[in-house]
């Protein structure tokens, strides 16, 4: 049960390599991509518009509509393309994770539209989608009361290590993945979902691991939000 | 001790700290949190005396009493059109607030048809739901032919620049009339296709370089060259 050393070399609370870049999708009302490692995500948000069919509608609030996918070519096996019981969860759980932070009260009966296309896969494709889709959602203009980036994190062998890969969630001798998704001011988690066993400690410690991976990839999805608007500190 | 944290003219992102204290007041775009003031939008900051807004960059359109809007005949239905104004909801425009005398139970889609657009005003705004139009006023009519653009509507002011100056100067270079709704919708018609490209082509520079400074030297240059 021994994992002394990561297959790529990364130290054990190392993230994979990031990039961002906001507004890929001209015609979206706001857009971003994520990468870490080998895993993309592209979103697109639209809205608030206007919610059909009307039953549908909340005259409270906004309802917020993500929809989270795999393009068939972003496995190694081809994915069967459409929706699957899999994905409807993601989408779920990304709505929830992303709801918390939008300022869904100012837009009663509209819909917020988020689609989630992960067009490369390699481990941890609901952490990018989350970390894209509220880049996307701050680039359509929407107002939202904090930013929500995601990382997994998780006990591969005997290690709490971070941002695993899919060479590492298929460790023979058992790995446990735990998808969490944090606000980036209160560091308040919105997602957190396990799968293999821990015991609370290691929950705690793996917790603790994924703020500071959260702290890490909001820098980034602030950076890449202000580079769209670079000249204006210059002008 | 109020403290503000960040500059004016800074873009900042959802969630930012602008300022801590409660000598500092949030305007549109911004929140208090306890002693705190954060942004909720990407945009740009402002300060104007104690109180800080955000600017936003993006976002749809929200209207305003008084704007100038252009929109599209989305639905007619009984006493009144809806009109697409590219916000978050239609806008109404009852039959009471056309020019035109319309007799009871007569067919509304003769005057104004489906995907007819109309420069309208908003006279009247309830919580950013409830848009009221009217078509009574200078200007205000059905249009046809030309060319529709859509621009951000944050980047408006920026088109029709100091007095309508930025806007004058286009019209006068290249013969076309335009009409610059607040929405962001810009309605071009030129007596050629030539000159409505050519205004297209202006405008969106002008909605791409917002932030620079010298704009106006700059497009009068484009301009210029361009003839």
């Amino acid at each position: 049960m021994v994992y002394s050393k990561r297959e790529d070399g990364r130290k054990f609370d190392e993230l994979r390599e990031i990039s961002a870049k906001v507004g890929v999708i001209k015609r979206a009302d706001g857009s971003a991509m994520f990468q870490i490692g080998d895993t993309i995500a592209i979103v697109a948000a639209y809205g608030p518009r206007e919610l059909h069919p009307k039953f549908l509608q909340n005259p409270e609030r906004a309802v917020l509509r993500c929809n989270y996918d795999m393009a068939s070519f972003s496995v190694t096996e081809r994915k069967k393309p459409g929706p699957s019981r899999r994905s409807v969860e993601i989408s779920l759980v990304t709505e929830k994770a992303l709801a918390s932070v939008i300022d869904l009260e100012l837009f009663p009966n509209t819909v917020i539209d988020v689609f989630i296309q992960i067009i490369q896969a390699n481990a941890g494709t609901r952490c990018a989608g989350i970390s894209a889709a509220a880049m996307a959602l701050a680039h359509a203009g929407i107002p939202m009361r904090d930013m929500v980036a995601a990382v997994s994190v998780g006990k591969v062998g005997d290690k709490i290590v971070i941002d695993l890969d899919k060479h590492e969630e298929d460790f023979e001798e058992g790995a446990t993945d735990i998808p969490v998704a944090l606000t980036a001011r209160n560091k308040e988690i919105t997602l957190l979902q396990l799968d293999g066993e821990v015991t609370k400690d290691e929950l705690m410690q793996a917790i603790k691991l994924a703020r500071k991976g959260c702290e890490e990839i909001h820098n980034v999805q602030t950076q890449a939000l202000k580079e769209v608007y670079r000249e204006d500190k210059d002008g | 001790m109020s403290k503000l944290i960040i500059e004016e003219r800074n873009v900042v992102v959802p969630g930012e700290k602008l300022a801590t204290g409660m000598e500092y007041l949030p305007g549109n775009g911004t929140f208090r949190e306890g002693e705190e003031i954060y942004s909720c939008q990407l945009g740009l900051v402002n300060v104007s005396g104690r109180f800080i807004k955000v600017i936003p960059l993006t976002g749809k359109y929200g209207p305003r009493e008084g704007d100038i809007v252009i929109g599209k005949i989305s639905d007619v239905s009984f006493g009144m059109w809806l009109v697409d104004v590219g916000c978050a909801y239609s806008a109404c425009l009852n039959v009471r607030e056309v020019p035109e005398f319309i007799d009871k139970g007569a067919d509304l889609s003769n005057y104004y048809d489906f995907n007819e657009v109309i420069i309208a005003q908003v006279i009247k705004v309830v919580r950013s739901k409830d848009i009221n139009l009217t078509l009574k006023g200078q200007g205000l009519r059905k249009i046809k032919g030309g060319k529709i653009i859509e621009v951000t509507s944050s980047k408006v002011p920026r088109i029709i620049g100091k007095q309508g100056s930025m806007i004058s100067m286009i019209k006068e270079h290249t013969k076309c009339n335009i009409v610059v709704g607040q929405n962001g919708k810009i309605w071009i018609k030129g007596e050629s296709v030539e000159d409505e490209i050519k205004a297209t082509e202006v405008i969106l520079k002008i909605e791409h370089e917002s932030h620079t400074h010298g704009l106006t030297d700059a497009i009068k240059k484009a301009l210029e060259e361009g003839i």
